[in-house]
């Protein structure tokens, strides 16, 4: 997004005509870069948004496609791509892909409309800022704590920031077009309700959004060259890329206009140095330099290693000095983090309350999650399955599944229940944490086990008729049996129960619910017998 | 009971602020079964063939769509779509009998014609599981939602014992005439679905039937002055176990029969007794229909009713 619509004065050398062609060849670099920009973060954004189908379904290849989730779902075909595309090209997946890093594109774009003298300047590497970040997320995540990797993982937060912030935004724009729409007996638009999802990940996005949002209105790509593991990995690797942006010494005159383009601050034109772990390979330098000194092209391997190889080694070095000191501390407070996180969530479960008003004692994960620990291992909390559920009963968790697990997907009945036939989340979930399923195996799925309260029921103590419950049962796991004169009352079998949540959302039980469903740290796969369908032949009215 | 007696003054509050429509209902409660031409029979059961086919056959029997529909009328017509289940299943009315009543009704001269439901599942899945969203569009119809409590007014039920108000969709309440068209289901709670429990898929809040009395709530909400011109009950097949949302095909029987009533209790009696031959279920168990003619709603004395019976 950079310097589109700036006019700024191109004067290519008269004297080198020959080099126009390639000038222009530069510039539609840039072009490129931000038509493909534009295209991936508004299609990826817009695929948390859609809540209609609108999009066709295979959009969520977007997700996929992302560093983090690849590596979790060991997709090694998405590994290789973007290996092979970092080793030859640089850092596109920073510019390109990551929809954090357009984001943040976005902001400083439109930070240029406000402060028309707006520069960029050279600034050092904050190296050991980088690698300890890198080294810290690597650690908890081996250590188990994948709560870092997710809340660092840029897809992950930005995720997170489409589920929490926009999207509200996005519904309320949808309802006024239904409120209008409807008020001319037109049905195009249908009213959501909106509601907050859960109040930390809500917060959580909100500084997310402001801290990179701000950093990148001062400073472009400032989170990326820091904070961002991702960043760090890639600009590492870049350092060996084919294609790499260098000066033209000779057609250089030192002016300093592609450091001030630069949004990863990464250009020094005083030594004609470009720090390539940090180039996201945005091409505003080319665009801006008026002399044709910078160019995008293929590395000479002798050429390289003269210039670069001293820097590059020295980042390896850093980063083992760094581990070597970090890591002990960081695992050491990493296990007193785990550890606390434990009691918190033991504490949480034993406040239970002896009345009749029961809590959930064990959260319930969405379908196609074989167990708490593959979901900790896997999920970086990017909140897809939460945006695009469409029966509305994922949210993020708290506490409920310990530190560790906060703000990973859990289900509740609050909004609706877990549609019996309906696969999305582990459809769309691009790290693996909840597997995909196909219609069969959900209807075999046990996410978890109903649990009824006989005293709390309408037909026990009210003594009249109701069922919501065993209506609303896919498998009869809640079924209604004679009771009183006409009465039925509901029974429970727990060994057919897939746990979607019908019967706690339905009952109409006041103030305490009859029934509801207890969650189980790994799912189950359900026998269901299969009925033989008897031929009944009715040859008569009956009356 | 504190509750309860809460709730009931709250209703009785709102029927007593409603007072003002009553008079509007009574009459239009004194109207409803006035037709152009009165109806040849109070009630014509059909067997043995598609569902569109024994719909025009009994509409047919009973003078015709223009009897019921008036030139430039706004009518509704509401099917069950409570599931997100196949036609197969008989969760859901069948689409093809949806698409031929709003097919006659337009030919009947109606102005428009909308269709909804308030669903149990998801409402879009049901909508197009169900098929008749799609069956009831090629016809012209409007396919509105009713997932929303904005598109529900409050109306009062001055007759009603438990239920004194309730919130009816806009669709109903603003309607000139209205088709009731369930299908014929088992339901775990109320025994049997049919077209007086297909009065809970017009209101907002059907918990609170449940907790009230489900079946005294049922035939409660029969008691809204502007009466369905025409109940038309499909039971071109049946569910007869784990309803009303059942789990395989072996809840369903291929039962092929269709009645039309503007009696929603004879309708219903009638449907119930046809339900008993595919699985015992005895007219006293469902208690909501003997509620409701105790309400005045209708009658459950078949013997007395100018009863039409067609085979195909």
């Amino acid at each position: 997004m950079n310097g589109v619509g700036t006019d700024h004065p191109y004067r290519p050398d008269c004297s080198v005509i020959k080099h126009n062609s390639y000038l222009k060849a530069s510039i539609m670099l840039k072009k490129i870069r931000v038509i493909l920009s534009v295209i991936l973060f508004s299609l990826i954004t817009l695929y948390f948004l859609d809540f209609r189908d609108l999009l066709p379904w295979k959009l969520h290849f977007l997700a996929e496609i992302q560093l983090i989730p690849a590596l979790l779902a060991l997709n090694f075909f998405v590994l290789l791509f973007l290996l092979a595309l970092t080793l030859i090209l640089g850092r596109v997946y920073c510019s390109s892909i990551c929809p954090m890093g357009i984001y943040q594109d976005i902001v400083s774009w439109f930070s240029k409309r406000f402060i028309k003298k707006k520069k960029y300047n050279y600034s050092q590497a904050k190296k050991v800022l980088r690698w300890s970040m890198l080294a810290a997320t690597v650690v908890a995540f081996i250590f188990g704590f994948t709560f870092l990797v997710g809340l660092l993982d840029p897809y992950g937060a930005y995720g997170r920031m489409v589920t929490h912030l926009f999207r509200p935004a996005y519904l309320a724009g949808n309802n006024l077009l239904g409120t209008i729409f409807t008020s001319f007996d037109n049905y195009t638009f249908y009213k959501v309700s909106i509601y907050l999802l859960g109040l930390f990940s809500t917060l959580l996005s909100l500084i997310t959004l402001a801290v990179i949002g701000y950093l990148a209105w001062k400073n472009g790509r400032t989170w990326c060259n820091t904070v961002c593991p991702v960043g760090t990995t890639l600009g590492f690797m870049s350092k060996f890329s084919l294609f790499k942006i260098q000066f033209v010494d000779e057609n250089c005159n030192s002016c300093g206009l592609c450091s001030m383009k630069c949004k990863a601050s990464c250009i020094d034109t005083k030594n004609k140095q470009i720090d390539y772990s940090r180039c996201v390979t945005c091409f505003n330098c080319i665009e801006s330099c008026n002399r044709d000194a910078m160019k995008y092209r293929l590395v000479k391997q002798g050429k390289r290693k003269a210039s670069e190889s001293v820097p590059a080694y020295s980042y390896v070095k850093d980063d083992k000095q760094v581990d070597e000191s970090k890591r002990r501390f960081l695992s050491a407070s990493l296990i007193t983090g785990l550890a606390a996180g434990n009691l918190i969530a033991q504490e949480v479960t034993n406040g239970l309350n002896p009345k009749r008003e029961l809590k959930r004692e064990v959260p319930i994960a969405p379908p196609g999650v074989p167990s708490f620990d593959h979901l900790q291992e896997k999920c970086i909390s990017c909140h897809l399955c939460v945006s695009k559920c469409p029966s509305h009963v994922i949210k993020p968790a708290f506490l409920e599944y310990g530190l560790g697990g906060m703000m990973q997907p859990k289900l509740y009945f609050d909004k609706g229940f877990c549609n019996y036939d309906c696969t999305i989340c582990g459809d769309v979930c691009p790290t693996g944490a909840i597997l995909p399923l196909t219609r069969e195996e959900k209807n075999h799925t046990q996410m978890g086990q109903v649990q009824l309260i006989i005293e709390n029921c309408i037909v026990y103590y009210d003594e009249t008729s109701c069922g919501a419950c065993s209506e609303h049962c896919p498998t009869q796991a809640v079924h209604m049996v004679p009771y009183k004169d006409s009465l039925t009352i509901p029974e429970i079998n727990q060994e057919i129960c897939v746990g979607c949540g019908g019967c706690e959302y339905v009952c109409p039980a006041i103030p305490f619910k009859a029934i509801y469903v207890e969650g189980l740290t790994s799912q189950n796969v359900i026998e269901l017998e299969q009925e033989e369908v008897k031929e009944t032949v009715i040859d008569d009215f009956g009356f | 009971m504190d509750r309860r007696n809460f709730l009931r003054a709250v209703a009785l509050t709102g029927a007593a602020i409603t007072t003002m429509k009553e008079a509007d209902a009574m009459s239009l409660l004194t109207q409803s079964f006035e037709t152009a031409n009165a109806a040849k029979y109070d009630l014509v059961a059909v067997m043995g063939a598609e569902p569109e086919a024994m719909f025009r056959k009994a509409i047919a029997e009973m003078g015709g769509m223009k009897n019921f529909i008036s030139k430039g009328d706004k009518v509704c017509v509401k099917p069950n779509i409570g599931w997100d289940q196949p036609v197969e299943m008989a969760a859901n009315t069948n689409p093809k009998l949806i698409a031929e009543i709003v097919k006659q009704c337009f030919d009947a001269g109606a102005s428009e014609v909308t269709v909804f439901d308030h669903t149990c599942d998801d409402w879009r899945k049901s909508y197009s599981s169900s098929g008749i969203e799609e069956a009831a569009k090629k016809e012209g119809a409007k396919v509105v939602p009713g997932h929303q409590e904005s598109y529900y007014k409050t109306v009062s039920l001055p007759m009603g014992k438990s239920l004194k108000s309730a919130k009816i969709h806009q669709a109903i309440v603003d309607s000139d005439k209205w088709i009731n068209v369930p299908v014929l289901k088992n339901h775990g709670g109320a025994q049997l679905s049919i077209s007086m429990k297909n009065y809970m898929g017009i209101v907002w809040d059907r918990g609170y039937f449940h907790a009230n009395d489900l079946q005294q709530c049922i035939a409660d909400v029969c008691t809204y002055a502007k009466r369905p011109v025409l109940n038309v009950v499909d039971a071109y097949r049946l569910m007869k176990t784990s309803g009303p949302r059942g789990k395989s095909l072996s809840d369903v029987v291929l039962s092929k029969g269709l009645f039309v009533s503007q009696d929603i209790i004879a309708a219903d009696t009638a449907a119930a007794n046809f339900f008993n031959q595919a699985r015992e279920m005895p007219l006293e168990k469902v208690t909501h229909i003997s509620k409701g003619q105790e309400l005045g709603v209708g009658t459950m004395d078949l013997e007395n009713l100018n009863i039409r019976r067609l085979r195909m």
